[in-house]
């Protein structure tokens, strides 16, 4: 079988963000593979490591820069890798019609994709993608089994979790607690640069975006920041309880 | 039409859903006071849920089938796409819950429509809609705008004030849906509900992380406290994989969006994921003996100190 598994880079999250020119400003910043995504990668690689024949693609669309997000996806393991081209930002129901034609082409029956993008917060691609293709979803799994074609597994939902079984060809949607995502070793690294990333242009996806983004602005909400010492934790209580009542009026 | 479709659990219209319906009649304003708003209820034995938002809507279109009597996304996003259709719908407005983000793309291809996710203002203006939402974990706020004659958004909860019910009731309507089968196998539920009030709906939400020690000083601190203020409990990942506490309390990039009047964090660092979760709320208390941690700054007050000292002395204080 064929396993796609989709990749973003993304701030990495002990930066903090910038905005100029109407747009969060991602120069000189630490970028990183989505941990989000690092799940999907590690997943697929761990069904072929249970004894599935599976070759694993790792596909990004965007600027140049993406491309060191999927050479550690193929330090990690990944067979080989696409990558779409561009510097327009697309949303993700325009990007989940450049994955599913690549799934098709590619004659993929499995597509793994972060549960939420850490840049666009977005949760959309999953659903769009396997829309597209008129397959099944399974979003935010935490739990995944394969046998034969069935995948088997635990996901959440708005309360609380639910195991499912679906019939491959599917989507799913993976998160933290799924796995944990391996670090490429300095062989595997070295292996890796001699896998095929693959170009492709993005005409011919013939995308029209229907989202236009328009403007971003960091809103930090002004904090009062008034931080007690605690060592006379009497004191510190009663001058915090006075402090929610009187002056913030937040409790009774 | 303004198509609503009604967001409910337990037998009861969710706060979710009136938050949508003051979205709705703004729109419906911007738009000319004739378009009306029809809500539509999906689900089994739901004849409760839809005499109920009958106070919400212009009218009510119901879709009471055994077959609703579980979500699923391919059988919603289906419905919701032909009663959109069939009504020739301009803005279909859809709850940000996670599974209302999770068919809502379904909806969108199907109507060839753009989405909005998770949106926090809109406005229709003309054929075009802008819309504002949270990126880069609720750290940037970013506008967006669609043109074309239909578009699928989804309400971040917690952010719209709720609208009031109206006092006559809106014609009701059974509706014929044709829906596929389902092909998400759901062979077991975990539902993680308790007693206290829920935590996305809470005007006060109390948190812990690591730092309460153990499961039973969560017990004992948290729990005592949330108590004590008729709170909601949240907690973090980090005790949620412990398994300190159930998944349904964590707070986050992968648990849930608050953003009640007042925070209160006990133990928690304020990882950029945890904060994602609760940096709108409206005050932000933290109680932490690290000084450095980073929750403080996005804290209005904070204790710096321990936990098994300064918890059960804010609440003598409180029953004071
Ligand atoms: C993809 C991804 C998604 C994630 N999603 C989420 C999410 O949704 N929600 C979430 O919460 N996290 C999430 N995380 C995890 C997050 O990065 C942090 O690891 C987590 O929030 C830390 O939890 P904590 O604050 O309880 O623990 P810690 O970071 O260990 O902090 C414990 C704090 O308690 C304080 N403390 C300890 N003892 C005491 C004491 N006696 N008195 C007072 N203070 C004390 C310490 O000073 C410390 O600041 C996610 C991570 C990833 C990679
Ligand atoms: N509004 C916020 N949302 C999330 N994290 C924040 C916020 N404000 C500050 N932080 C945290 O504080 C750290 C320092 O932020 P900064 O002031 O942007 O350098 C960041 O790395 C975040 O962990």
């Amino acid at each position: 079988m064929r396993i796609l598994t989709y990749i973003r880079q993304v701030l990495d999250a002990e930066e903090s963000v910038r905005v100029a020119n109407n747009t969060v400003a991602l120069e000189s910043s630490k970028l990183v593979m989505d941990t989000m995504d690092e799940y999907g990668v590690e997943e697929a690689l761990r069904l072929r490591e249970s004894g599935v024949e599976a070759e694993i693609i790792a596909i990004a669309v965007g600027p140049a820069r993406m491309q060191e997000a999927l050479r550690t996806a193929l330090a990690m393991g990944a067979d080989r890798a696409i990558h779409v081209e561009t510097d327009t930002r697309l949303d993700a129901i325009a990007l989940s019609k450049i994955l599913a034609e690549i799934a098709q082409k590619e004659e993929a029956t499995l597509i793994f994709s972060g549960g939420q993008q850490a840049d666009w917060d977005s949760h959309a691609l999953g659903a769009a993608t396997a829309e597209r293709l008129n397959w099944p979803q399974a979003t935010w799994t935490s739990a995944l089994e394969l046998k034969g074609t069935t995948l088997t597994g635990k996901h959440d939902v708005d309360e609380g979790s639910e195991t499912f079984t679906v019939e491959l060809p599917a989507v799913i949607t993976t998160q933290q607690g799924l796995n944990e995502p391996r670090y490429p070793t300095l062989p595997n690294i070295m292996k890796s640069k001699k896998k095929e990333l693959r170009k492709e242009s993005l005409d011919q996806f013939n995308i029209t975006p229907k989202i236009k983004f328009a403007g971003a602005e960091i809103q930090v909400k002004a904090r009062l920041n008034k931080i007690l010492n605690g060592k006379d934790a009497l004191a510190a209580a009663a001058e915090l309880v006075a402090l929610l009542r009187d002056e913030a009026k937040v409790i009774a | 039409m303004i198509l609503i479709v009604v967001e409910h659990a337990n037998g009861k219209v969710s706060k979710s859903t009136w938050e949508m319906v003051t979205v709705a009649r703004e729109l419906a304003q911007q738009q000319g006071s004739d378009t009306p708003v029809a809500a539509l209820v999906l689900g089994s034995n739901v004849a409760a849920i839809a005499t109920e938002v009958a106070r919400a809507a212009d009218q009510v279109l119901v879709a009471d089938l055994p077959a609703l009597a579980q979500y699923d996304p391919e059988l919603w996003s289906a419905a919701v796409a032909q009663i959109a259709r069939e009504g020739e719908a301009s803005v279909i407005l859809i709850g940000g819950s996670r599974s209302g983000r999770e068919y809502s793309p379904r909806v969108a291809i199907k109507l060839d429509a753009p989405l909005l996710e998770d949106v926090i203002s809109l406005k229709a203006i003309g054929g075009a809609i802008t819309a504002q939402r949270y990126t880069f974990l609720a750290r940037v706020t970013e506008t967006i705008e669609a043109t074309g004659p239909v578009a699928v958004v989804t309400i971040k909860p917690g952010i719209f004030n709720p609208a009031t019910p109206r006092t006559e009731s809106a014609e009701q309507f059974d509706v014929d849906l044709d829906l596929p089968a389902s092909r998400l196998n759901i062979t077991g539920k975990t539902a993680e509900r308790n007693s206290r009030v829920s935590l996305t709906e809470a005007d006060i939400v109390v948190s812990g992380g690591r730092g309460v020690g153990s499961a039973e000083g969560f017990t004992q601190y948290v729990e005592a406290l949330a108590d004590q203020l008729g709170a909601a409990v949240g907690a973090t990942r980090a005790i949620v994989d412990a398994g300190w506490r159930a998944y349904s309390e964590q707070v986050g990039q992968t648990g849930k969006t608050v953003q009640p009047k007042l925070y209160i964090a006990v133990g928690i660092s304020g990882a950029v994921q945890h904060l994602s979760g609760m940096n709108k709320s409206k005050t932000i208390v933290a109680i932490n003996r690290d000084a450095e941690a980073p929750i403080f700054k996005i804290s209005d007050y904070g204790i710096v100190g321990d936990v098994p000292q300064l918890l059960p002395a804010i609440l003598a204080e409180l029953k004071k």
